[in-house]
């Protein structure tokens, strides 16, 4: 057990160098000077005030250093906590423009995978034995995996926000609220959630439903379910080892899944207007802030590392056949 | 002083947001855990002003805005002149004087007045009365320190401190101003783009943190003051202490403002639609048919429905062939339909631009004895027979002319991709220089490639509208001849047009007097100078972006109207109509 968890540490550790190198490289090959476009929305009109403050920019977010050098203050920053000023933001830390986001998309992806993974294996699991539900739930599974994301995203805030008003359009709470501990905000914070959240809910709800059934009508008819039936085994025992099959390779989707967490909302976040990591990735993006963006990817990084080494460990908890594996040579 | 709630914030919403999930996701029901009721800021400093926060702000007594912040609001110092808060300039921090680009008229404001005392010395008059927002007096010391500031580098009006010589508080209300070289556009466009910050604050502050600092608690003396903050809002309150009240009997009639940062096209529509948005500054595409329809409202009730605010010009570089030859330039502008890219790429939001590429705002200054002369209109058979007589024919038959040394035209416009409406007008332009033989693609590269290309001067076409509505015509042709010329383009002449003689008329004009003859006399040669060479094809003005829902607020400036202001929140245009505009609001019911 020792050697695995050593070897896995390694693979990570070297995952996460190669990670944050690129975190840092990819942007800076990216068309455009961040400086550039932070003074020109100064919208200053004199090339000598233009190129002193330049300057002045360049210095603060020391990009005058030769490029191994800024490669060196990253990390040298990065073991301080310190993930640089933001450009776009200027002068906000990058840490704190995306912990102020955090909490946003955490809210929306944490119950909306969770959910969609509980109900969607559940629902699949019962349509796998039930005909009268396989035929509800597996065209209805199709449908809403099928459909492009953005579309069904739109399509709730269309419906349910502008054309029957149940839910606000925009915004993570009520433009004329003020935040604080008490019930209506609570409640209106829980209005602007239910649009993001049910659109991710309900794209991933099929995915889930269809794979579990799917996986547990393959797993009734393999051989060892057939020679427990033979045995006499009562249905439900058979049902019981089928669905502990059928649940690993969903978990490792999950793990996946959980992983994409942080950079995952991107699309929801914009119909939605909702305040979350997403929005600001883009917004990163567009505007050449590689210190944002480096910061929120390494969140990603981090994120889908963690999930992977949690995943790990849980595989062998569930599965036996790992931790026989692991006493040998080849894990 | 004021309840900060950046951090606090994110603390709040994600208590109550995983508290949320945690409810739905455990299925267990019974809506048991809710987020404490005790208050986290019970033993935070600042309480008693926590305590007379509201709830929720009272939709009668709040203005809900939109379109000018594009992030989270990080910063609240007026210094850099970029990156802060929706307002913190103009609303929190004030200038000396407001301006008004429907009437060109400057308007003390924190200056009672300000005149030439001699060729080279202007006085300026405080009111008795300002004050900071902490109670401190605004005096002339704080203007002399503001405009001491400039002799740091990088604060962005370090340029006056090239042509002013010195700055003097001669008693407690009067600064005098020396110059060594007077520039009167200049001067008057700093007089109301700067903002006065206060010495006993800011004069705390290394140099370095002038740019840095976001001031975090400001200390305005403005009509608004700090309120709360969230990732997608800035919210200003009423300071009900404002010096205007009693100076001018100016009153706010709006308690709160809460500016909502910018999101996509829908969203700011459905907003708008709601109600819960009363002003938009957004570009809102088909905006037309809402207010047709009488559910938004804008300046003008039909075409082009907004204010202009820039000139929208497709700028030809002038270090490749064959942009370097006038005759070419002057061909390709006459090849453009303009009213075809108001029609398509706007559905009648823009209006064409004027030959001289001045907005609207200076129609006093048209001078259309030239413009008759050396002006272009749309005309196809003219760029054909410009091209003609200058030598470019279409020797291989492939219907697209090459230059008189037989060399092959094949030029690339970029605009930035995403910009629709940009990229509407490319494709005109492409199809209609394409319609008499100049072969042009449209192309739309990432914004960051399309600055760096204008910069750089690594490109063939490009479409530029940086220069925006001021008090002086002059700011246009700086941008559009500014020399000398430099690796790095990034105020203006992006096409590096290279001529003495122009650019000498554009200094001229900096140190002439506006209203005087000689004013007009130069302007007017300058215009000449413009047309005859076109470093730039002025095209269409790209508008003053604003739609009102008048539910809650009525009295939005509209044409025709005696109060009608720029009814812009922009950065630089809330001292040009925005704060006016403000005031004249009245509440619907």
């Amino acid at each position: 057990m020792r050697g695995y968890l050593a070897r896995k540490t390694a693979i990570y550790g070297l995952t996460f160098v190669v990670a944050v190198t690129l975190n840092w490289l990819i942007p800076r090959l990216m068309p455009g000077d961040p400086v550039q476009r932070m003074v020109a929305r100064a919208a200053v009109q004199h090339p000598e005030t233009i190129a002193a403050m330049t300057a002045y920019y360049e210095r603060t977010f020391g990009l005058d250093l030769p490029l191994w050098q800024q490669y060196l203050n990253y990390w040298a920053a990065l073991f301080r906590g310190d993930l640089g000023t933001s450009v776009w933001l200027f002068p906000a830390p990058v840490s704190q423009v995306v912990l102020d986001a955090v909490p946003y998309t955490l809210g929306i992806m944490i119950p909306a995978i969770l959910l969609s993974f509980v109900i969607g294996n559940s629902v699949g699991a019962m349509a796998a034995r039930s005909r009268w539900l396989d035929n509800v739930a597996l065209p209805v599974g199709y449908l809403i995996t099928a459909m492009p994301y953005m579309w069904l995203a739109i399509l709730l805030a269309w419906g349910l926000g502008v054309a029957l008003g149940w839910f606000p359009v925009a915004g993570g709470y009520d433009f004329g609220m003020v935040p604080q501990w008490s019930w209506a905000f609570a409640g209106d914070l829980l209005q602007h959630w239910v649009l993001p959240f049910l659109s991710l809910f309900l794209v991933s709800l099929g995915g889930w439903a269809i794979g579990m059934r799917n996986l547990i009508i393959y797993e009734l008819e393999s051989d060892y379910a057939n020679y427990l039936s033979a045995l006499g085994a009562p249905k439900r025992l058979v049902r019981q080892y089928a669905f502990r099959n059928a649940m690993l390779p969903q978990i490792t989707g999950l793990a996946l899944q959980l992983g994409t967490i942080l950079g995952g909302a991107l699309v929801t976040e914009i119909v939605f207007a909702y305040p979350g990591l997403g929005k600001l990735v883009l917004s990163a993006i567009q505007n050449q802030d590689f210190f944002l963006l480096q910061g929120t990817l390494l969140f990603v990084v981090i994120g889908v590392l963690l999930a992977n080494f949690v995943i790990d460990i849980v595989y062998v908890l569930v599965d036996p056949r790992t931790r026989t594996g692991l006493t040998g040579a080849t894990a | 002083m004021f309840l900060r709630q950046t951090r606090s914030r994110g603390v709040v919403a994600l208590a109550a947001a995983t508290v949320a999930g945690v409810l739905l996701a455990g299925c267990s029901g019974g809506g048991g855990s809710a987020p404490t009721t005790s208050n986290p800021y019970a033993s935070a400093e600042g309480m008693d002003s926590a305590n007379a926060l509201v709830a929720e702000y009272p939709r009668e007594e709040t203005l809900f805005t939109s379109g000018t912040q594009w992030g989270p609001p990080t910063s609240w110092n007026p210094i850099p002149s970029s990156g802060h808060a929706t307002g913190a300039r103009g609303l929190l921090y004030e200038p000396l004087f407001q301006f008004d680009p429907i009437t060109l008229e400057l308007t003390p404001w924190l200056a009672e007045g300000g005149e030439w005392t001699g060729d080279k010395t202007y006085e300026l008059t405080l009111r008795e009365g300002l004050t900071w927002q902490d109670g401190e007096t605004l005096d002339a010391d704080d203007v002399v320190f503001t405009t001491e500031l400039g002799k740091v580098d990088a604060v962005p009006y370090s340029n006056l401190w090239t042509w002013l010589d010195k700055v003097e508080a001669t008693s407690p209300t009067t600064v005098e101003f020396t110059f060594s070289d007077p520039r009167y556009q200049e001067w008057d466009n700093w007089l109301y783009s700067t903002m006065v910050v206060p010495e006993h604050i800011m004069g705390d502050w290394s140099d370095e943190e002038l740019l840095s600092n976001p001031n975090e608690d400001p200390i305005g003396s403005g009509a608004f003051k700090f309120s709360a903050v969230g990732q997608d809002r800035m919210v200003w309150e009423r300071n009900d202490d404002w010096w205007a009240r009693g100076e001018l009997g100016l009153e706010m009639p709006m308690k709160y403002i809460v500016d909502v940062v910018n999101t996509s096209n829908e969203v700011a529509l459905g907003l708008m639609l709601s109600g819960g948005l009363d002003l938009s500054n957004n570009f809102l595409p088909g905006v037309n048919q809402l207010v047709d329809t009488g559910q938004v409202s804008t300046y003008y009730e039909g075409e082009p429905y907004m204010l202009a605010a820039a000139s929208a010009n497709l700028i030809p570089n002038q270090t490749r062939p064959p942009m370097d030859d006038v005759d070419f330039r002057q061909a390709l502008a006459r090849s453009i339909d303009v009213d075809k890219i108001v029609t398509n790429a706007y559905g009648g939001l823009v209006a064409k631009a004027h030959p001289s590429g001045l907005v609207p705002a200076f129609e006093e200054y048209y001078d259309e004895a030239v413009v008759a002369e050396h002006g272009f209109t749309f005309d196809a058979e003219e760029a054909k027979s410009i091209l003609a007589d200058a030598g470019y024919e279409d020797s291989d038959g492939d219907g697209f002319v090459e230059t008189p040394d037989g060399e092959a035209i094949d030029l690339r416009l970029i605009v930035p991709a995403g910009w629709t409406d940009w990229m509407e007008a490319a494709r005109v332009i492409a199809e209609d220089a394409s319609a008499v033989g100049i072969k042009v693609t449209a192309d739309f590269p990432d914004a960051g490639a399309v600055d760096d290309a204008r910069a750089t001067g690594d490109f063939d076409l490009v479409i530029n509208g940086n220069a925006g509505v001021s008090n002086t015509p002059w700011t246009y042709y700086n941008y559009a001849f500014y020399q000398p010329i430099q690796e790095q383009m990034l105020a203006g002449n992006f096409g590096r047009y290279e001529d003495k003689e122009a650019w000498d008329l554009v200094e001229d004009l900096s140190r002439t007097e506006s209203g005087t003859p000689e004013f007009s006399e130069t302007l007017s040669k300058v215009q000449e100078k413009f047309m005859t060479d076109l470093p730039a094809i002025p095209l269409w003005y790209n508008g003053a972006w604003a739609q009102y829902n008048e539910s809650q607020w009525t009295n939005w400036p509209k044409e025709g109207r005696e109060d009608a202001y720029f009814p812009i929140m922009w950065n630089g245009y809330v001292q040009m109509g925005g704060i006016n505009t403000l005031l004249a609001l009245e509440p619907a019911s």
